[in-house]
């Protein structure tokens, strides 16, 4: 047995565990349908930038959910999430309504529960292993919507459970980026008695989840309670600190810091060079959703502007593209298409946001690829001609590729198109360390414990993958904080 | 903090700020920016640095009024600090030995082209400066320039200073007279072209400091994107300066003028409220 199962064994033999299984026989647990997340009718929410759409479990919805979670002596479930999250440990405290050691469960390994809950792409993770689903054929229990309830109940309770921090060990460290897996690194390191500083080069904190994800999904308010948990363990927060300009990572060095976390992210936006993408109203999902997220573009009070458009077309079909076209719905097009060159069940978004984007009338073009755009004598963009495709033989991503079809263009009138067919890792940090090694992605390349070509430089999340999860960004940071632990005291024996 | 420890205004439309920042004074190269907020609900804009102090930890910067922000920073008085300061941004210029360096500059260009023409001279080179504005009062750090320059050049659409005519002008006139190793172009984008075009027919390399649009200016947004030599390139990171014979002047002026109808609304609306 690994030092894990142990563990979660010894927890699963807890009494009160054992007692809460008996209380229910399986079938009577079985039989219950999974919950249904209550939500903001499409009619209301796309009249609102920052109104929540999912608006959170009931207490009595999630105790019923919770008590449909079995309790496996074998929990799958936890192999499936990236930081391998003690599963029914939190839910069993949701069904014996000991909310706040439920949190508490979930914040041993998650830093961001309420983020989390949220935003990760539970039907391909945690749910995706679950019992219900693997063996029994039925909807997995609502582990993201149950995590969210244990997590929004902590924050509405006022009392923030503020982990405790191991004496200061003296020794200071850094993290280039506020993103996710910084935040994470910077949580365990607080924790282990390191002085922790984090860097953003930008003048708010938490990186994609700022800037990026709309407040309809992710509230900024959500994510603030939890920095305020970490300001209060005492992580020290710079903004407007660019790592390699405002000050070389020798100059840290000089001012004490022995270690660095980079956690910089993917933050340069692909285009797809076809002609006239330049054109005005053609802009990337990351300046889009920067202008309205970060700086309150769809606020009149703000400074900061954003272009509207009556027919907006958003290429791509990930998580980016889905909240830029939800955006633009809200902020007044009459017509917000996806554009994207596969099918739907190739798109790489989360399930729960291709099925809100639907209801709230977004339209699909799928099987479809931008090939040139057009514009008015001023340089706006008023067509967009497209190519249709259809779908060939899988490809290396064990997608099927799309294919053109030969005279299947036709032209779309748009006003606004907004790019989202990926990122390219931030060059920043690479290009100011030359003894970095990067992969021909340029990306960070790390051992298996996150340790760079520089060994007092550990990196993770987006810079490292190129791309991934809130949760693979915050797995990496709680690796790093571990491995740079280890390394610092070898070093310093 | 970045407080404003000096204002002065040069002209009705032209304000310099030195504001404290000591660790971009002590880091910033020529041909570096920043970005700033003057306040909560301000927008980010970029503005080059257009000297430092080192041992004062203060960094200058001229801005002309154009628009909401600009209007706004102006107003800020000594003691008021901008809520958010980010820098130094962007490449540095490639300065170096090249013999006689011709540097162009045209309205608040000027405020850029100071520190290069600092550094071209301390590297050695002959430097001429010619200056461009519409009229006399709206040229600006002419004595500072004239301090790194072997040589000026005023030129004024009404010939209220020195000469009358366009930088375009001035520049051939130094260009038949000798020779010109290398020119450097600073100014609104249709000088930028035009200057550009000259050199070209001389065929003299010539280096233009974009001022596109932009949000972050960490390369993560591509509004600052501008064709070179057929590629996108984003001015914030890849630049600002680019080959000026390479770069597309008219698709830059166009992608400026991109969010006019919004930013007159803009200015429209504060000047009634304040
Ligand atoms: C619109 C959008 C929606 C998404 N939706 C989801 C979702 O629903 N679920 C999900 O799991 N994932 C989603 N993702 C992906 C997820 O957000 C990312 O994988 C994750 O944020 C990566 O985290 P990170 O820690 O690598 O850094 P990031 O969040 O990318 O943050 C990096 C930060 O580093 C800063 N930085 C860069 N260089 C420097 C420097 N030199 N000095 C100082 N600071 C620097 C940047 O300004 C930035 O703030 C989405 C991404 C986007 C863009
Ligand atoms: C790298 C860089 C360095 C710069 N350095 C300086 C400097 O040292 N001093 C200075 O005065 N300005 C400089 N600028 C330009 C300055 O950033 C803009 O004038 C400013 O952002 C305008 O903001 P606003 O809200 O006042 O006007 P807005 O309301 O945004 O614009 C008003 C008018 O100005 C035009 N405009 C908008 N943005 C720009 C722009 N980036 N460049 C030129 N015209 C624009 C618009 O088309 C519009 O007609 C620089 C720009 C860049 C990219
Ligand atoms: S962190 Fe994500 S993957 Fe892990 S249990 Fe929570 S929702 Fe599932
Ligand atoms: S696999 Fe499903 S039922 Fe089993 S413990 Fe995990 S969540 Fe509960
Ligand atoms: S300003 Fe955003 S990429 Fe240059």
């Amino acid at each position: 047995m690994t030092i894990q199962s142990e563990y979660l064994k010894e927890r699963r033999d807890q009494e009160w565990r054992a007692e809460l299984r008996n209380k229910l026989k399986g079938k009577e647990r079985t039989n219950l349908p999974r919950v249904h997340m209550p939500e903001e009718s499409p009619e209301e929410r796309v009249k609102h930038q920052n109104l929540e759409v999912n608006t959170g479990l009931s207490k009595e919805q999630a105790l019923v959910e919770a008590s449909r979670c079995m309790d496996c002596a074998n929990p799958t479930c936890i192999e499936g999430c990236p930081v391998q999250i003690n599963i029914p440990e939190f839910i069993k405290n949701i069904e014996r309504e000991e909310f706040a050691l439920a949190a508490k469960t979930l914040k041993q390994t998650n830093a961001l529960p309420a983020v989390c809950g949220r935003v990760c792409p539970q039907e391909k993770q945690c749910e995706s292993k679950c019992f219900y689903l693997t063996k029994l054929k039925k909807e997995p229990v609502a582990i993201g919507y149950l995590e969210r309830f244990a997590a929004d109940w902590e924050q509405n309770s006022g009392i923030m459970d503020i982990p405790e921090c191991a004496p200061k060990n003296g020794k200071k460290v850094a993290t280039v980026g506020s993103g996710p897996s910084s935040l994470s690194f910077a949580g365990d390191m607080i924790k282990l008695g390191y002085e922790v500083t984090v860097f953003e080069a930008l003048h708010e904190i938490g990186g994609v989840l700022k800037y990026g994800i709309p407040e309809f999904r992710l509230p900024n308010k959500k994510v603030d309670i939890e920095l305020d948990v970490l300001k209060k363990m005492g992580v020290k927060f710079e903004t407007n600190f660019i790592v390699g300009r405002t000050a070389s990572f020798d100059q840290l060095k000089e001012e004490g810091y022995e270690g660095f976390f980079v956690g910089s992210g993917a933050g340069l936006p692909r285009f797809m060079n076809i002609p006239g993408e330049n054109n005005n109203g053609i802009l990337s999902s990351n300046e889009y959703l920067t202008r309205v997220n970060l700086m309150g573009a769809n606020n009149d009070k703000n400074d900061t502007l954003v272009l509207k458009g009556k027919n907006v077309a958003v290429i791509g079909g990930g998580n980016t593209a889905m909240d830029s076209v939800r955006t633009a719905k809200r902020l007044g097009a009459e017509r917000a298409i996806i554009v994207y060159r596969r099918s739907r069940v190739e798109m790489p978004a989360r399930v729960e946001e291709v099925k809100h984007a639907d209801e709230e009338g977004i339209e699909f073009m799928n099987l479809a690829n931008p090939l040139e755009y057009f514009a008015d004598e001023a340089g706006r963009v008023n067509k967009m001609r497209v190519q249709m495709m259809e779908l060939g033989e899988p490809d290396s991503s064990g997608r099927r590729r799309p294919v053109p079809i030969e005279g299947s263009e036709t032209d779309i009138d748009v006003d606004l198109v907004i790019v989202a067919v990926g990122v390219s890792p931030n060059p920043l940090i690479p290009a100011c360390l030359p003894d970095l090694t990067v992969s021909r992605w340029g990306t960070i390349e790390v051992n298996d414990n996150m340790q760079s070509s520089i060994p007092v430089l550990f990196a993770g999340g987006d810079i490292v993958r190129g791309g991934a999860t809130v949760i693979l960004a915050m797995g990496d940071g709680r690796n790093a904080a571990k491995s740079m632990h280890e390394y610092l005291m070898t070093i310093n024996k | 903090m970045n407080q404003i420890v000096e204002k002065e205004f040069f002209s009705e439309n032209v304000v310099k700020l030195v504001v404290e920042a000591p660790l971009i004074a002590k880091a910033r190269k020529p041909g570096n920016f920043v970005i700033l907020r003057v306040s909560e609900n301000g927008e980010r804009i970029p503005l080059t640095i257009a000297a430092a102090d080192e041992t004062k930890g203060t960094i200058t910067i001229i801005a002309q009024k154009v628009g909401v922000s600009t209007e706004k920073l102006a107003q800020l008085e000594v003691g008021d600090a901008l809520i958010d300061l980010v820098g130094p941004l962007g490449k540095e210029t490639d300065i170096h030995n090249v013999g006689t360096v011709l540097a162009c500059g045209g309205g608040v260009g000027v405020a850029p082209l100071l520190p290069i023409v600092e550094g071209f001279k301390k590297a050695g080179n002959r430097v001429i400066s010619v200056l461009a504005a519409r009229s006399k009062d709206l040229i600006i750090l002419e004595d500072e320039i004239r301090k790194w320059s072997d040589e000026v050049i005023i030129m004024t659409d009404d010939g209220s200073h020195g000469k009358k005519g366009l930088v375009t002008q001035g520049a051939e006139e130094v260009i038949l007279r000798e020779k010109v190793n290398e020119c450097i172009v600073i100014g609104p984008a249709i000088m930028m072209k035009f200057t550009s075009l000259l050199t070209k027919k001389y065929n003299i390399p010539t280096q233009a400091s974009l001022n596109s649009m932009m949000v972050d200016g960490t390369g993560m947004c591509g509004a600052c994107r501008v064709t070179v030599g057929g590629k996108t390139k984003f001015t914030c990171v890849d630049g600002p300066e680019f080959d000026a014979h390479q770069i597309d002047f008219d698709e830059m002026m166009m992608r400026l003028g991109g969010y006019k109808t919004e930013e007159k609304i803009d200015f429209e609306q504060f000047m009634n409220r304040s």
